[in-house]
């Protein structure tokens, strides 16, 4: 019998078209923009100015505050301007804009393919890279990972779980990485033991993936203290608090981060990135986008320079199909749709998703028929329905009292709704004014 | 580029299921017992069962739109539904003007004075089948005899009536009970009662259709029938003279349909499965002492209706568990 | 039947007499005192409920009087200076007059002047739309015209025109409120100051972006110019981000903004008609 976790979840057709797809690299960009706000937390602060020469992997802008990111070029060239550009939401945001010339780097990286396992470096200095080179959840949720591996005070983990559960449907970014980079995830595993300095860690992956399982299990047998834990496919295994309870049973205390039941979790693409940055010296400035969609000529996975513009990936896939309704940065149910396709590569986005007019739109909303459905779905035991009902009445104390905050807007309510109502909208709506209740009372 | 992108926050999937594909698979579960109702009972129970569904339709239809002036939604298949189960809880012999009555203080006092599907607080039905038995209380227990072929127009106690009256003059059970056809008849169909009462079988066969569409979920039935049998047993247990025995019960009168269909009515039983059990629980007993100690032989229908009352506060105290709550 | 008549009936009545001892000391025991004025204020009020004041509603409104003991700093929009006078003489206080108010839209992005460049799709109100994305035009700052400010409005004073697809304020129903006002998330509705005949003079953007990005986005944006601020000779126009702002209680309605501004973006409304110049024969279709 597989792990899961027990309550809710639903199953999504899982549609992962480009399981099969090699990474792919893609060319240079003529252009890379990059956003100053590509992670959770402060904004970073931008040190170049119009004209500078930059390299590749050259520190473009710094951290804003403790939980915020470095972010680096990743292309080499001249400042072309500094300016607010859209971003994929349609809000203006600071950006820097970079002609590319060439393709030089700094001198520090090494590009080497050559696999280093041992290194002497100690916990502090491990984290003080990681945090240099601006890595970041590369899941979706670009926490930055240097503030996940610093546990609050009197905190401590005891197990590093590594997120390869890939819950979400069409995306196959981590399924080829770990694949493809079996060798150095597991390399970066091990800095991540170091890093938290607990006993093992455990990659959880679904049992869609039986490769990527297979693959990772030899080569776990040569790292002692790592596992691997086949799950049974059920959505939305690959949230933090889902995946911890599938694999160790511990339930996440409500309003707590999982460090409170002695994990961290960390996605796979995440610990690619802390091998190479520990051992390359390289920051993030490359990722695995999955380019996916039914209609789409060449669904791939890329390899990709961060900065690169939306619409030359979908051109590498095929080019963007007639009847394109929606584009969709990350999965289907949780990622975001976009206002338009200049939008650059940013360090969260795992995938590009591309429907067309059957699917990508809303449906009409109907009457809800209290048939509880949302109820069975939501993996947090919540009511949406109820939630829903409060947020449109404004009643944000009562939708407090019902936990509203504990949602993790995994959208299970609103795709199991027979009614098509948007229940997460108005789930968010509510979670958002009564945070800003919660800040204003401070 | 011309064509402009649509956004919307997530998700951006949709599982696929309508209200409507929903009705439509509750319909198809109620064919089967209601094909055989027309079987036994012939002509009439067809006319009945057309006209309640006609009339449902026009009352909702007529209510949409000249009442509340809104874009009339009858083919979502609901109000189909309770027009068959109105159908379904009447004798054959009802006269049709009657069960146009009952379709019109079901979908107008029933569904839409509160609001519509999925805002009412009672199962529709069963306001028109509750207010139809208090109004014309001879007509709704006048049971065509079935025992020969085709409809007799003497009319036949129901076997819930029978134990009812034989207990009050005196008999026993036991005794009542050579009268009273044996259970294989009952779980196949072949007594008097209303339209949906008379094949057990069948009813199971809907309920398991349901549960295999996910429809609904065994919570309610199982829970139901369960609570009857085993509050059944411990009276009969106590003295079987006086009370029939529990699998005698729950072949008999409403309960499989009541159970199955009436029950698990989306808007009017609670939505934790904790709270669909303890609703569960209050109808199999209510309905055992309405039938062993109450005024009337049958009385799931009433259980039904008491137990809806209580689901809003059902769904107040009984939450589902929040996940990292103590 | 006689006797069990009378039964029904002394049982019936021994309950009510009970119950009714137990109601009149519980009432007794559970007795808080109100000043009387709290009432008496309430009664004043206009008994809209609407919040305009700041309070949860009317009676916590006279409430909060009572207890602070003053009327300085609380307005009921609604009354306006007639309650307000009221209120205080039912205190033994001094009234001060206060300006009343009125909404304004300060977006004229009608889809002729910033056309759509994606179509929205979700739940149907500005509040979820703006927490996800900057609206469906260039402009990140414009109205989003799901209405959630006339769904906020119980005076019906505001409704959407559906050619432009934006708010519009029945200036004879606005009490100046303020319920629009916190409804909008991209706070484009502000209180002015009422004009006599409900003459306006406000700029209609709040488009903060550099002037070409503005431009770009919406024809009748604010560029951030500064004409208007060079122009005015009651320093009631003040530029801050790319986008200038009239000062309500400086502006003398002398309309020479109106004039220079380069892309409309200063609305005149309730003004009788200028003598039509040659140059600006679309001026009569943003004034009506």
């Amino acid at each position: 019998m597989l792990k899961t976790f027990k309550k809710g979840g639903v199953h999504p057709s899982h549609n992962k078209l480009t399981a099969q797809k090699p990474i792919e690299q893609l060319p240079l960009p003529k252009t890379a923009t990059f956003i100053n706000t590509q992670h959770i937390g402060a904004p970073s602060k931008i040190l170049v100015k119009r004209g500078d020469e930059i390299k590749v992997g050259q520190l473009i802008a710094e951290s804003g505050g403790f939980v915020s990111a470095n972010i680096h070029s990743s292309v080499s060239g001249k400042v072309a301007k500094i300016d607010s550009v859209i971003d994929s939401g349609g809000y203006r945001k600071d950006a820097v804009l970079i002609n590319v010339e060439g393709d030089v780097w700094e001198e520090s990286i090494d590009r080497s393919s050559t696999l280093i396992t041992e290194t002497s470096l100690d916990k502090t200095e491990i984290i003080k890279k990681i945090n240099k080179a601006g890595i970041v959840g590369m899941g979706g949720a670009t926490f930055p990972t240097h503030v996940k591996l610093s546990p609050p005070p009197g905190m401590k983990a005891d197990l590093v779980i590594i997120n390869g559960v890939e819950c979400e449907p069409y995306l196959t970014s981590d399924h080829r990485l770990m694949l493809e980079k079996g060798e150095e995830l597991m390399v970066g595993i091990t800095l991540l033991i170091k890093a938290l300095g607990t006993e093992r860690a455990i990659i959880g992956i679904e049992n869609n993936k039986p490769d990527a399982i297979e693959h990772l299990k030899a080569l776990s047998k040569k790292y002692k203290n790592i596992e691997v834990c086949p799950l049974k496919v059920k959505y939305p295994q690959g949230s933090e608090k889902h995946l911890i309870k599938a694999i160790t049973g511990r339930e996440v205390p409500s309003g707590g981060l999982p460090i409170a039941v002695g994990t961290v979790v960390n996605n796979v693409a995440t610990a690619i990135s802390v091998y190479e940055a520990v051992m390359k010296n390289k920051p993030l400035i490359e990722r695995v986008v999955t380019v996916t969609g039914k209609h789409l000529a060449q669904p791939s996975n890329f390899y990709v320079r961060l900065g690169t513009p939306v619409s030359t990936l979908i051109e590498a896939a095929g080019g963007l199909p007639e009847n394109t309704a929606k584009v969709i940065s990350g999965g289907p149910m949780m990622g975001r749709s976009m206002v338009n396709l200049g939008v650059p590569v940013t360090k969260g986005m795992s995938g590009i998703l591309v429907f067309d007019d059957a699917e990508g739109h809303r449906k009409p909303v109907k009457s809800c028929i209290r048939c509880g459905r949302c109820i069975v779905a939501c993996p947090m035991g919540l009511e949406p329905h109820l939630l829903m009902t409060l947020s449109e009445k404004q009643m944000w104390e009562k939708a407090e009292e019902e936990k509203i905050m504990n949602c993790i807007e995994c959208g299970s309510c609103s795709f199991t709704c027979p009614s098509n109502r948007p229940l997460l909208d108005y789930i968010r709506l509510g979670k958002s004014t009564f945070g800003a209740i919660i800040r204003n009372r401070k | 580029m011309n064509k402009l992108l649509t956004i919307s926050p997530s998700p951006h999937l949709y599982q696929g299921d309508s209200v409507r594909k929903i009705m439509y698979s509750v319909i198809f579960a109620l064919l089967p017992a209601l094909v055989w109702s027309f079987i036994v009972f012939g002509m009439p129970a067809v006319i009945l069962t057309l006209t309640s569904v006609a009339s449902c339709l026009v009352v909702e239809w007529a209510i949409q739109k000249y009442m509340l002036k809104t874009t009339p939604s009858i083919n979502d298949g609901s109000a189909v539904i309770t027009g068959i189960l109105l159908a379904m809880n009447m004798p054959a012999g009802l006269p049709v003007w009657m069960i146009v009555i009952g379709a019109l203080v079901a979908i107008g006092v029933g569904k839409m004075s509160f609001g519509g599907l999925g805002q009412n607080p009672f199962n529709p039905a069963l306001v028109g089948r509750v207010f139809l038995l208090i109004s014309y209380p001879v007509q709704m227990t006048t049971w065509p005899n079935i025992t020969n072929s085709g409809v007799d127009s003497v009319t036949e106690a129901t076997p819930l009536a029978l134990i009812k009256e034989g207990v009050n003059s005196g008999q026993t059970v036991p005794q009542i009970m050579e009268n009273i056809p044996a259970y294989r008849e009952l779980l196949l169909g072949n007594f008097s009662g209303s339209l949906g009462e008379v094949s057990a079988a069948l009813l199971i066969l809907g309920l398991l259709y349901m549960l295999i569409k996910k429809v609904v979920t065994w919570h309610i039935p199982v829970t139901t029938l369960a609570t009857m049998f085993v509050f059944a047993a411990i009276l009969w247990k106590a003295n079987p003279e006086q009370f029939a025995d529990p699998l005698f019960h729950i072949l008999t009168g409403g309960a499989m349909l009541g159970a199955i269909f009436m029950a698990t009515d989306y808007s009017s039983s609670p939505m934790s499965k904790s709270g669909q059990i303890v609703y569960s629980i209050g109808i199999g007993v209510i309905t055992i002492c309405i039938r062993t100690w109450g005024a009337y032989p049958e009385g799931i229908s009433f259980a039904i209706l008491i137990m809806n009352a209580f689901t809003p506060l059902i769904n107040n105290y009984m939450k589902p568990k929040r996940f990292g709550e103590k | 039947m006689g006797i069990s008549l009378v039964y029904t009936i002394i049982t019936v009545s021994s309950i009510g007499v009970t119950a009714a001892i137990i109601l009149y000391f519980a009432a007794r025991k559970f007795y808080v005192y109100e000043d009387p004025r709290i009432d008496e204020i309430e009664e004043a009020l206009p008994a809209a409920n609407c919040g305009g004041c700041g309070y949860a509603g009317c009676r916590a409104f006279a409430d909060a009087i009572v207890k602070d003991n003053s009327i300085e700093g609380k307005n009921c929009p609604v009354g306006g200076n007639d309650t307000m006078s009221k209120a205080a003489s039912i205190m033994g206080l001094e009234a001060v007059n206060q300006t009343p108010r009125i909404a304004v839209i300060r977006c004229n992005g009608a889809c002729e002047h910033r056309p759509n460049t994606r179509n929205y799709e979700g739940a149907s109100t500005c509040a979820i739309e703006a927490m996800h994305f900057g609206g469906s035009t260039d402009c990140q700052y414009g109205c989003l015209g799901l209405a959630d400010c006339v769904a906020s409005c119980d005076f019906n004073a505001l409704h959407m025109d559906s050619e432009t697809g934006l708010p519009v304020v029945s200036d004879e129903n606005c009490v100046g409120c303020g319920a629009c006002v916190k409804a909008c998330p991209k706070d484009l509705i502000e209180l002015r100051k009422q004009m006599p005949k409900y003459r306006k003079i406000f700029v209609a953007c709040r488009n903060e972006d550099k002037g070409a990005a503005a431009k770009k986005a919406c024809a009748v944006a604010c560029i951030g110019c500064g004409k208007c601020e060079k122009e005015c000779k009651y320093d009631a126009i003040v530029i801050k981000n790319n986008l200038a702002f009239i000062d309500s209680d400086k502006c003398k309605l002398c309309r020479k903004c109106v004039s220079v501004c380069p892309t409309n973006a200063i609305i005149e409304e309730n003004f009788p008609p200028r003598k039509i110049k040659a140059e600006e024969p679309e001026k009569a279709g943003i004034e009506a």
